[in-house]
């Protein structure tokens, strides 16, 4: 089929450069916790203070999901107390987190990445390990606007 | 028990509730091949587990003894109710099945849930994250010979940590993570492998695990008491114990159980109640990580520093969700690669596939980023040749989590069916005509011969040592 052709030729040509990879921070523990450092790579693309800013967001928010405050503790003895089959049938407030922290990075992915040539991935895909930064190179750009 | 069994998706009945698109839609165009079963994430599971209820529930592949368990559990249990109930609620207080009952669910309920909750399981780096952590390891200026370090020191509340290079997974494991050479995955705050509930002890499932020895010996303990009193009733006025058990033969059996299990559960569950006060994990404990052994000053950098706030945060805080995508649906075009060099092919993520065409620069930029990590879900990608590196063994320290463990190994079954990295074997013959009837004999070929050669020597290196140590 031609058009499945022009297509993968597309994808093809919109081949990632590069990808850097933003690690985990483990300075405070084992919560999750990115860091912060601008990677070399990332320079000529985005500026470092809109790039800290996102990542910054980022480990708030996870910050926030593995908080150990009265909700996670009333979370915590409610499910103690029906033997955890609580879980079964509600969402947890690190779920609910978790899809806030979808919904920030494909948010940040269209304003801020996208039109520079990047794309970020969520992290929980990559088994919140790492945040995987993908340079796009320029050339698919153009093909990609055709 | 929950425990229903192993389903193929059949591809007239795919259900059309599902979140990502079925991709079955996508074989209508391709004329290339015949149409394929679509398949789910955990049906190339590196690791060594089992998956049931289509994914929902995970349990290790050597089950150990949980049928065990749950037999002993349940006749202990059934005989209470059936010889010792009646006699009690007649004599003394009709709370007695009462609260017999509710500790019986509860065990029976957190047993279940400990066996077939994910523990923690660090999904493998893809090829790309590996090749990226590679390549700052060689950066660090080693030029001879010798093969570059692989641990990495963090500093985490003032306190050195080593962080190890785990060659099986591709990744610097995270602190307090171990690879559990049984299950041959990295495990979130590894605590042990337990043969009773035969699954990993991880982050995820500890408070399931905690829970389960704790209702347990209060059940154990509480059987024991009723039927203590039982037999000293139906023994009194001059009868004798031996007239008492002979009137009520089930009470015998519950009373030898629960006396030779009562000491090790309760043993059992007090040891675990110091290490959720203090915050440690057994794999810790027993390796003596924070005790001081080598003559520093170290302490435990993950405590809390009060016994409450660290009870509260290991049994009370929040539920992690599960870094393994099980359920979700590999792209059709995985199944008919042949070989994980084929980055660059695009292999559609299975939420952009249906919006590739459609969407504009993202959708593309999308669709070229997630192809490398699609393609190393398939067994023959990257991954599955990282054991092939004769550094495998010693960094992925098996001996400290087989000692960290709390029952029988079983060594023989280390030998056990390595060839497929699979893990779906359930014994139904449905399932292996399945397996038989995939259409991609490529899958196996290439992975075959990787994953025996590899399988044996770690595993045998993995299961020496093996004790049954009830007690920790």
């Amino acid at each position: 089929m031609a058009e499945t052709h022009s297509l993968q030729d597309m994808r093809q040509q919109a081949a990632v450069a590069a990808k850097v990879f933003i690690q985990r921070d483990y300075a405070n523990g084992t919560v999750c916790q990115f860091q912060t450092k601008f990677p070399s790579e990332l320079e000529t693309r985005i500026d470092k203070q809109q790039f800290e800013e996102t990542v910054r967001t980022l480990n708030n928010l996870y910050a926030e999901a593995e908080k150990l405050g009265s909700q996670s503790y009333i979370e915590g003895c409610l499910a103690c107390l029906t033997a955890y089959t609580v879980f079964l049938c509600m969402e947890t407030h690190y779920e609910k987190v978790l899809k806030k922290i979808a919904k920030y990075i494909q948010e940040q992915n269209d304003k801020i990445y996208a039109p520079r040539g990047l794309l970020l991935t969520d992290p929980i895909e990559r088994g919140l390990r790492v945040v995987s930064c993908a340079l796009v190179s320029v050339a698919a750009k153009k093909y990609s606007l055709l | 028990m929950k425990n229903c069994e192993y389903q193929q998706i059949d591809p007239q009945a795919l259900p059309t509730p599902n979140p990502t698109p079925p991709p079955h839609q996508g074989h209508d165009s391709d004329k290339r091949e015949e149409p394929r079963r679509p398949r789910r994430r955990w049906e190339v599971f590196p690791g060594k587990n089992r998956f049931y209820c289509d994914g929902r529930l995970i349990l290790a592949r050597q089950s150990g003894v949980l049928p065990l368990t749950l037999g002993l559990i349940l006749v202990t249990s059934g005989l209470f109710f059936i010889f010792d109930c009646p006699f009690l609620v007649k004599h003394l207080t009709s709370c007695i099945p009462v609260i017999g009952g509710v500790l019986f669910v509860f065990v029976v309920t957190t047993l279940l849930q400990t066996s077939f909750t994910d523990p923690g399981i660090l999904p493998r780096a893809t090829p790309d994250e590996a090749a990226d952590i590679e390549k700052q390891i060689d950066n660090t200026g080693n030029t001879s010979y010798r093969p570059p370090p692989r641990t990495k020191e963090v500093l985490i509340n003032q306190q050195v940590v080593k962080l190890k290079y785990c060659f099986t997974c591709k990744m610097f494991r995270p602190p307090r993570t171990s690879h559990c050479s049984l299950c041959d995955n990295c495990v979130e705050r590894f605590d042990h492998h337990c043969p009773w509930v035969g699954n990993c002890v991880g982050k995820r499932n500890y408070r399931f695990f905690y829970t389960f020895i704790v209702s347990l010996s209060f059940l154990t303990a509480f059987i024991f008491g009723c039927v203590t009193t039982h037999l000293a009733l139906r023994a009194q006025g001059g009868k004798g114990l031996v007239f008492a058990l002979q009137e009520s033969p089930g009470s015998a059996v519950e009373l030898v159980i629960c006396f030779f299990s009562v000491w090790s559960i309760l043993g059992l569950s007090g040891f675990h109640t110091y290490l959720v006060a203090s915050n440690l994990t057994t794999n810790e404990d027993i390796k003596g990580s924070w005790s001081g052994k080598s003559g520093e000053d170290v302490t435990n950098p993950y405590s809390h520093r009060n016994i409450f706030i660290n009870c509260c945060s290991v049994l009370c805080g929040p539920m992690p969700p599960s870094l393994i995508d099980r359920r979700g649906f590999l792209p059709a075009d995985e199944s008919a690669q042949t070989s994980g060099a084929d980055v660059e092919l695009p292999a559609l993520a299975t939420k952009s596939e249906m919006h590739v065409c459609t969407q504009g620069t993202k959708g593309l930029l999308e669709s070229a980023t997630l192809s490398p990590l699609l393609s190393t879900s398939c067994p023959q990608g990257k991954p599955q040749t990282g054991p092939t590196c004769p550094d495998n063994s010693p960094a992925t320290d098996p001996s400290p989590e087989l000692s960290g463990s709390c029952g029988v190994r079983h060594a023989a079954s280390s030998t056990g069916d390595t060839s497929s990295p699979r893990h779906t074997k359930t014994g139904s013959r449905k399932s292996k005509q399945a397996a038989l009837h995939i259409p991609n004999p490529t899958f196996d070929v290439p992975v075959s011969p990787t994953s025996s050669n590899t399988g044996p020597s770690s595993k045998d290196r993995g299961h020496k040592g093996a004790s049954f140590t009830p007690l920790h």
